[in-house]
């Protein structure tokens, strides 16, 4: 009797240490990402000001602001979205609604895999080698956002996808059954229905395309220009190219520090907000599609 | 119907043009475009391979019989060396005299081996121009110094940047596997619903914030504490690298497998409970093995975000193209070599083509990698039913 109370006393002993270790570990990781962005914010912070998001970079972009940046990473954020999102969500559909299990789809999936698991500076590789090269573009805005647009695609398919499927098969059968054809069924039952989780994978692609640095060195990026980009066929400057520039090979590193920070700041909250904006949506219209 | 098959589309194009500029480098003289080698035209010696010519330039084979020809000590002429026979008046004023000089000089000097650009090769150049082997696919993966735009013969060994990026992934995962695992463990099994709704999405936030940042606050914050902590000259290290990889591969880590756990059926862990075990005893004895496969996989996926990042592991791993012996050195990666050189790469040239053979080599490793993740992760689904 008492060998079994020992037993048990120190089974919850053993048991109290590792869990009070893993709690503490898991707090850690969050105190960590409480670290990274509040070191960013709280150094960022001073830089900011409507100077700072629209105005041009002055004195070797040690001051002035990053208004280029800005305007390049939009424009390359709209190219990449124009071109996957289409495409992504025909691919998405088709895959879901119409092929049957089997082989094709299997091959289909896993090649979306494949390429979702592409290092981002191949992608680079290839934008240079097919967009700027090979098709004569040119380091431009549309080679930079097609390029940006392949790294995504996977994104939109996945995430249209589960939209998809996570609508029940009542619907479609209802709709069959009323007389529809499969086409109408898809596209005024099913997409209506998954259209606002496929907005959410919309605004996920946007924080992507905005932060990856990568895929835009030699495709689009620019160190500096002195005036704003005219057509798709400049090229741009982005936000994350320039925070890596400023960074780490500026004409005056220290004296761009300040530039960095606040940078750094206009991307994290660009993609903060993209993430955040994602995750109220899919819970506001998560609720709504239940209530139907 | 078409835009389905547009992610395998995409994927045989990367393929296809990532090989076609990557095979460039084992068809092209590893020597820059507009130059050339030659000798005398009494020397026996016809072909070399690259790494002869370099040996030969640095002076660590000096005679002609070292490499299969007469008993002659090789003399060494690159362009700037010219002064050293002739003098301005010489040449001219602006060197119209040079190749009539060159071919002069090579005829007279029987070891003499010349490197100059091909626009000072005399219409009757008196000299044999050397031929050079191609580098072979073996000598690019096994060559152990990486100095592509040496003069004369470029130096393509990857094997310092696969090293290098070895190095840094699997210090990368060695710090997050056991913390991720230990996170997961609380997250599916100890930690309450409500607390696990809270930190779950934070722990995602991380994998959202894009690399270059990750790299700065490497750069600013993890460098300086790196070198002040290991007392080293510079904090751009392997170990900065790994850091930051460990960083940004927690949340794959994580979620993969704490999705694991979570599919451990209930009745399992109720039978164990049941039998007496602790709820760690469950924990350790049935949910890990029973996830185990799911708990590979998020590893294996976290190595291939690591071995494939680039703009983070560019920024603080210090980027000397040497074989690593410890995580304090820096190192260079093979993702970061391509991202500081492609600049700087002339289109179409030897170099450019070198990068893309390393995007090559990048692409089939995280391409098994992929491969491997679905083949364990498919065992997890089977013991699912």
């Amino acid at each position: 009797m008492k060998k079994a109370q020992n037993l048990a006393r120190k089974k919850s002993v053993s048991q109290n240490i590792a869990f009070t270790i893993f709690s503490l570990i898991s707090y850690a990781i969050v105190a960590l990402l409480v670290v990274i962005l509040a070191f960013i914010v709280i150094k960022g912070m001073g830089v900011i000001s409507w100077e700072f998001i629209t105005e041009m970079p002055k004195n070797g972009m040690t001051e002035g602001g990053i208004f280029p940046a800005i305007v390049g990473t939009l424009c390359l954020v709209g190219v990449s979205m124009v071109f996957a999102f289409p495409i992504g969500i025909l691919a998405a559909i088709y895959m879901n609604e119409y092929v049957k299990d089997g082989w094709v789809k299997q091959i289909i999936k896993q090649m979306t895999n494949n390429l979702a698991g592409v290092p981002s500076i191949v992608f680079g590789l290839f934008g240079m080698a097919l967009f700027v090269n090979k098709l004569g573009f040119g380091d431009s805005i549309l080679a930079g956002g097609l390029t940006l647009g392949l790294l995504v695609l996977p994104v939109v398919i996945r995430t249209t996808e589960e939209a998809l499927k996570a609508i029940d098969d009542s619907f479609r059968q209802a709709s069959t059954g009323l007389g529809a054809s499969k086409w109408q069924t898809t596209s005024q039952v099913v997409f209506p229905i998954a259209f606002p989780n496929i907005i959410t994978g919309l605004i996920l692609s946007i924080g992507r395309v905005s932060g990856e640095t990568a895929p835009i060195l030699f495709t689009v990026a620019a160190y500096f220009l002195p005036k704003l980009p005219t057509s798709i066929f400049d090229q741009a400057m982005a936000l994350p190219y320039h925070l890596y520039v400023i960074a780490t090979s500026g004409t005056n590193i220290e004296a761009s520090r300040a530039m960095a920070y606040g940078t750094a700041l206009v991307l994290i909250v660009i993609v903060l907000i993209s993430n955040l904006l994602a995750n109220a949506l899919r819970k506001y219209f998560g609720k709504k599609v239940k209530m139907n | 119907m078409l835009s389905s098959a547009a992610t395998s589309i995409i994927v045989v194009l990367i393929v296809f043009f990532l090989f076609m500029e990557g095979a460039g480098v084992f068809t092209k003289k590893p020597i820059e475009d507009g130059f050339l080698l030659a000798v005398s035209p009494s020397n026996p010696v016809k072909k070399l391979e690259p790494s002869q010519i370099k040996d030969i330039f640095d002076q660590k084979i000096t005679n002609w019989k070292e490499v299969g020809g007469k008993d002659e000590p090789i003399v060494l002429f690159r362009t700037s060396d010219i002064s050293t026979y002739y003098t301005d008046e010489e040449l001219g004023e602006n060197f119209e005299f040079f190749p009539a000089k060159i071919n002069e000089l090579i005829s007279k000097q029987p070891g003499i081996i010349a490197f100059f650009s091909d626009k000072y090769k005399a219409e009757n150049f008196s000299g044999r121009e050397l031929e050079i082997n191609k580098i072979k696919v073996f000598e690019f993966l096994s060559g152990e110094e990486w100095f592509p735009t040496a003069q004369p013969i470029a130096q393509m060994g990857v094997k310092p940047l696969i090293y290098g990026t070895l190095w840094v992934s699997l210090g990368a995962i060695l710090i997050a596997l056991p913390i991720g695992l230990a996170a997961a463990i609380f997250l599916s099994e100890i930690a309450r619903k409500k607390v696990r709704n809270l930190v779950k999405p934070l722990i995602e936030l991380l994998a959202g914030i894009p690399s270059v940042v990750y790299g700065f606050f490497g750069l600013v914050v993890i460098v300086p504490l790196i070198q002040s902590t290991f007392n080293l000259p510079v904090g751009e290290t392997g170990l900065a690298g790994s850091v930051v990889l460990a960083i940004m591969a927690l949340p794959t880590i994580i979620t993969l497998s704490e999705d694991a756990m979570r599919n451990t059926p209930r009745a399992m862990k109720e039978a164990s409970l049941a039998l007496g075990a602790s709820q760690w005893q469950t924990i350790y004895k049935v949910v890990i093995p029973h996830s185990a496969s799911g708990i590979t996989a998020g590893a294996i996926l976290g190595i291939g975000r690591a071995i494939g990042e680039t703009m983070a592991v560019l920024m603080v791993t210090g980027n000397a193209a040497v074989i690593p012996h410890t995580l304090l050195e820096p190192v260079r990666t093979i993702p970061a070599t391509i991202a500081a050189e492609l600049g700087e790469a002339p289109n179409g040239g030897l170099h450019y083509e070198a990068l893309f053979a390393l995007g090559c080599i990048l692409f089939i490793i995280t391409f098994g990698i992929n491969l491997l993740v679905e083949l364990v992760s498919s065992k997890q689904k089977h013991k699912k039913h």
